[in-house]
């Protein structure tokens, strides 16, 4: 892979908290990469939409959250489950449509939902989970134990109604909410700008006087420092944030899209912004870290997601009597 | 002992409203212009004194994003009652009931119920016109996973609306707002009345008609208007129809061998046919003659009286169809 020019300019945590995000985003990679395998090798029906490039926002968000926080995501998930604390067995079992998934196999990958660590889940409507978050938001307002709640949405939802709707509500209301737009320059095979009007979409939650910034959503470190302020604001009462992070989808829509819209020089210059090669390349000149310990991290992470496959592999499809259950609580 | 009281429609409903927020802090609710304005129907008149505007909450004209909210604020445990203030606005709702509410704790395997109810009311009448007088409720009975009441009677309006708020599940309550006035005794304190029982209005033995919300009250003068002709007709409520209790209905029709089914909503592809097929199903050999069907008019529904009118049957075609069908011809 190419190396990339330059580190964060933002300042590193401590080593262990550094090497968590590092890891987390190569756990993220690397089950993108396989899901990408398994689906081109026919063990995944449907349709799987992968995040690899996108990592750092996901990291960088909720490695603040508490396990109390909730998020809200979008058909593009894996890498917010995981990130916020999904068991990887759970997930590739569901996305393997198996029954020990987190839905009994019946969600797949645009259902993946995981209550006990604060996930409403994945979901295939774009937009559908930005109403949801913020609800959540108004409970944790109700509840006042200081909970706060994240959407991650793509630049695709910044032209649903449904987003403006909610951010109005969320400001009126000052729900502990943050907006967290996953801008990667296209909404599923058509690029932003020929769909949407204004050349910044930072411009959409500052209407509404909710604090909105634009960050570059290919450094974990920055997206952490812009996700600190508005979870410190949204837990003493401050009210939504608005995080615009801009960053690169390495892959198509979906697994099997032939990306014939894209440019490859860009492509290639976005990933020289390689979030994980960048971090890592920090750490390594920091001396908080060496080339021999991402490595490892990466054989760890290897067997954690190999395990996973070859114990979704062995797992039970659900069953006949699976189909009704849960229709009603 | 349960003292009953002459309360109206309107009362009842409220009456529920404040009984169950005041046993439980987690019921809430939203809509437009409910809290200080009280309700355009003065439906939820006093309640924003008593609970404020952290538990009456009123919301921008925005029913998607709103309703999103609320079906948010039910995964993190709140219980919302969620008000549209005609039922024709239902559906600016219908994303987050149908591909949300609707399938959350099926796709979740039961990780996140969605306890919300949703109460519109509904209606030919008062010439509103084809935008403010619509009964959409076989839209919600179509989609698996919601619950859909209809109460027709004071009584059964405030019990059914006090289940409604302690079910688990996503239960859509349709008022006729033509019965908002009607009176009728309620005994004080909880007498639940269970989601999915119908209720025979009326003995009877030559004839069932089955009506739905304000259409069994037109039941009920038709079959006062039949007792000249020396008919005795039954009338039965099916008071939800999803769950449907086939049971009650079935051993009406079996008892009379007729069958009329009345509904205040679209004929075409509706309620009316629904009940129709089911008596088919479990009854079709006890059955002396077609089953006979009334839902409304498939037309726009219009403003001007002699038209809207004309919209619905009345206690005078119900019991024609009623006598000529018991007579042979």
């Amino acid at each position: 892979m190419a190396k990339p020019v330059i580190t964060s300019p933002f300042p590193l945590p401590p080593a262990d908290e550094a090497l968590r995000l590092l890891r987390m985003m190569q756990l993220i990679r690397t089950f993108e990469k396989t899901v990408r395998n398994l689906y081109s090798g026919g063990a995944i029906p449907g349709l799987v939409h992968l995040c690899a490039g996108q990592e750092a926002v996901a990291v960088g968000v909720c490695s603040l959250l508490n396990k109390e926080d909730m998020i809200a995501s979008n058909h593009r998930g894996h890498g917010h489950c995981l990130a916020k604390g999904a068991d990887v067995g759970r997930m590739m079992a569901e996305i393997m449509g198996r029954r020990t998934g987190y839905g009994l196999g019946r969600g797949g990958t645009l259902h993946i939902f995981d209550s006990a660590n604060g996930n409403l889940g994945t979901t295939g409507i774009v937009g559908g989970g930005i109403p949801l978050a913020a609800g959540a938001a108004l409970a944790a307002k109700r509840n006042r134990r200081g909970q706060v709640t994240a959407a991650f949405f793509g630049d695709g939802a910044l032209n649903q109604g449904l987003m403006f709707e909610v951010m109005n509500m969320a400001a009126i209301w000052k729900l502990p909410a943050l907006f967290v737009c996953e801008n990667n320059g296209f909404g599923e095979f058509t690029a932003i700008e020929d769909v949407t009007a204004g050349a910044n979409p930072v411009v959409r939650g500052q209407t509404f006087d909710i604090p909105s910034e634009s960050i570059d959503g290919m450094d974990v470190l920055a997206v952490r420092a812009a996700a600190q302020e508005a979870i410190e604001r949204a837990r003493k009462g401050g009210g939504p944030s608005f995080l615009v992070c801009n960053t690169y989808r390495y892959g198509g829509h979906h697994v099997g899209d032939k990306q014939d819209y894209k440019d490859d020089e860009e492509a290639e210059a976005w990933r020289l912004k390689d979030p994980i090669e960048r971090l890592g390349r920090g750490l390594v000149e920091a001396k908080l870290t060496t080339e021999e310990t991402i490595a490892a991290f990466q054989r760890e992470v290897d067997a954690e997601v190999r395990a996973a496959v070859d114990a979704a592999k062995a797992a039970p499809f659900p069953a006949a009597e699976d189909l009704k259950t849960h229709l009603y609580a | 002992m349960h003292n009953a009281r002459s309360l109206t429609y309107r009362a009842a409903v409220l009456e529920a409203l404040v009984g169950e927020m005041r046993r439980d802090d987690a019921v809430i609710m939203l809509g437009e212009d409910i809290g200080a304005a009280g309700g355009v129907f003065k439906q939820t008149d006093g309640l924003f004194t008593e609970f404020g505007a952290g538990r009456i909450i009123d919301t921008p004209i925005s029913e998607s994003g709103a309703f999103g909210i609320a079906v948010g604020a039910a995964m993190a445990g709140q219980r919302p009652v969620f008000e549209v203030m005609f039922g024709d606005f239902i559906t600016l709702i219908m994303d987050q009931l149908v591909n949300q509410a609707a399938k959350l704790n099926y796709m979740s395997a039961g990780q996140f119920k969605v306890p919300l109810v949703v109460r519109t009311a509904v209606g030919i009448g008062g010439n509103l016109g084809p935008q403010h007088s619509q009964s959409l409720h076989a839209w919600s009975s179509h989609i698996p996973g919601l619950k859909v009441v209809m109460p027709s009677t004071p009584v059964d309006a405030k019990n059914l609306m006090v289940a409604a708020i302690r079910d688990d599940n996503p239960v859509l309550f349709f008022e006729d707002r033509m019965l908002y006035n009607l009176r009728g005794d309620v005994p004080e304190g909880d007498y639940l009345v269970p989601i999915g029982s119908a209720d025979v209005k009326r003995e009877g033995s030559d004839v069932t008609i089955i009506a739905t919300s304000r259409m069994v009250h037109t039941a009920l003068a038709a079959a006062d208007l039949l007792v000249k002709d020396g008919i005795s007709a039954e009338v039965v409520d099916p008071r939800s129809l999803v769950p449907l209790d086939i049971a009650t209905l079935v051993t009406s029709v079996k008892k009379t061998s007729r069958a009329i089914v009345v509904d205040g909503g679209y004929q075409q592809y509706g309620v009316t046919g629904e009940i129709a097929a089911t008596i088919a199903e479990y009854a079709f050999d006890h059955l002396d003659a077609p089953v006979i069907r009334f839902g409304s008019a498939d037309v726009p529904i219009p403003f001007s009286r002699t038209l809207e009118s004309l919209m619905l049957p009345d206690a005078g075609n119900l019991a024609q169809a009623a006598a000529a069908m018991v007579r042979g011809r």
